[in-house]
């Protein structure tokens, strides 16, 4: 679904005739062209797996995380350009630790998705800059539930029961639709993200990946951080053992 | 900020800060008591926690020096519909840290889209009690009720302390009944044995403290709302006069 913006899309202060930026158009396309994220709000916590593309062996392993802390209860996973997100990641700390400082307590993941939206919305604005190319995944574990914020690149902000971002975004939805996240419990849904990514991970094009496993929840009190090694194993096992049972559809689950 | 209830002023008060600098005949015109004590809310604030809210009580007198500049002051100043704060030390200093305080809540609870926590209300005072510690006398403290912990006391005297507290006293007058608290608060009161307790502490503190007097205002908050009390001097609990 290629459009041309000719001559509409020289910058992100420029509307098409037909109500369209393109500039912030083309930021999603960089965010589709990245390694698939999935992020799942589960009964007691949300769960992160995410496929991080290795094109090269001579990378060390665990290298250019997309797994990322903001402050110790919030989770960002990011979609897109890495850099761009590097800097998303900065200034998502900087908001929480004002917001520390100003209130005295931890800042609320909806409230952060906000002044990240701001702040990613402000460079849509301008001829001389350009918008983020990545769309910024935050959970986090709050007194009234789990919570799963996602920001485009244009902005926006949703709230989600359960996302897919990236290269096979749509065939790892679908694989999300068949789940049913108010029941299921974070452990068990751990198991499932790390078993879409390695379902929707194509083989021909990107050979190695690396899978990034993340969750908070009741389980860890609240505090963000990527999933103790048993647990990583175990889901990656899972996610093994799904696909070699080719198109069967009945996991045990 | 409600026009029908507006923050206590005190006009003669503001006005003689100014009128003292600006002439040296001033002071062959105005009493010594102007001249010399900077207005004080010489004071007893009590606050309590109960199971679903808080009861606050404060006594009723301003002085100035050994003027009562006003005997009917309302030491009570509400931040938003369900936290208040209660003042001690300089008038004009608490006013202005109320009246920020407020404007920041305000501004926090417009952008999160609810009401703000106590604990955040208590910061926010302690935040400018601590930035300006060398030049503000203030002990406030700052309690009420939020969805998230209910009925909270935060105690937040002159360096810029913050501390929760069950139950919690400031001002001159609290010299005089800590020994009363220690005798007879007990955990987990109901709200009637808290709003006696409270009472009768601003009672006994105004009978010793010259400081403090007039009368006991007193608020209940909780999830329902606050519901202010005013008990006037002639209904205060009797004390045995000796």
């Amino acid at each position: 679904m290629s459009s041309i913006g000719s001559g509409y899309d020289l910058s992100a202060s420029q509307f098409s005739p037909d109500g369209r930026v393109f500039q912030v158009e083309y930021a999603n396309k960089a965010v589709e062209a990245s390694g698939t994220i999935v992020a799942l709000r589960c009964k007691d916590g949300v769960a992160f797996a995410v496929e991080k593309i290795v094109t090269s062996r001579l990378y060390e392993s665990g290298s250019n995380k997309r797994i990322h802390n903001v402050d110790q209860h919030i989770g960002m996973a990011v979609a897109g350009l890495l850099a761009d997100a590097r800097q998303l990641l900065t200034v998502a700390r900087d908001e929480a630790k004002q917001y520390k400082y100003d209130y005295g307590v931890s800042i609320p993941v909806k409230y952060l998705a906000d002044r990240l939206a701001m702040y990613m919305h402000a460079y849509t604005l301008y001829g001389f800059v350009r918008p983020f190319g990545c769309f910024i995944l935050l959970a986090a574990y709050e007194s009234d539930g789990p919570q799963l914020y996602g920001v485009e690149p244009s902005g926006v902000t949703y709230n989600y029961f359960g996302i897919a971002v990236g290269k096979a975004q749509q065939t790892a939805k679908t694989e999300i639709e068949k789940l049913k996240l108010s029941e299921l419990k974070l452990e068990d849904g751990i198991k499932e993200a790390a078993k879409i990514i390695y379902q929707v991970h194509d083989e021909v094009k990107d050979r190695m990946f690396e899978l990034e496993l993340s969750w908070v929840g009741k389980v860890n009190d609240g505090k963000h951080e990527r999933v103790p090694t048993n647990v990583f194993e175990d889901a990656e096992k899972f996610a093994k053992a799904s696909l070699e049972e080719a198109d069967d559809d009945d996991d045990e689950m | 900020m409600d026009v029908l209830n507006p923050m206590t002023y005190d006009a003669e008060e503001d006005q003689l800060r100014d009128r003292t600098k600006y002439s040296q005949m001033d002071k062959h015109l105005i009493p010594v008591e102007f001249q010399q004590q900077p207005v004080s809310t010489g004071t007893t604030i009590v606050a309590v926690e109960y199971d679903g809210g808080v009861i606050i009580g404060a006594d009723t007198r301003t002085s100035s020096g050994t003027f009562v500049m006003n005997r009917f002051t309302d030491k009570l100043t509400q931040l938003t519909d369900r936290i208040f704060c209660l003042r001690s030390g300089s008038a004009a200093d608490t006013q202005a840290i109320a009246q920020v305080v407020t404007y920041q809540l305000d501004f926090l609870s417009a952008e999160m889209n609810e009401p703000p926590l106590v604990r955040i209300a208590a910061n926010c005072v302690r935040r400018m009690i601590y930035q300006y510690r060398d030049d503000f006398l203030a002990g406030m403290i700052v309690a009420g009720w939020d969805k998230k912990l209910g009925g909270q006391v935060y105690s937040c005297p002159l360096g810029g302390l913050l501390v929760r507290q069950p139950v919690t006293l400031g001002g001159s007058g609290s010299t005089y009944i800590w020994g009363y608290l220690d005798n007879n608060y007990r955990p987990n009161m109901t709200q009637q044995e808290c709003y006696d307790f409270v009472l009768k502490g601003i009672t006994l503190a105004i009978t010793r403290d010259g400081s403090s007097g007039g009368c006991a205002r007193i608020a209940i908050i909780n999830k329902d709302g606050v519901e202010r009390i005013d008990v006037l001097g002639n209904d205060l609990p009797k004390v045995f006069d000796l």
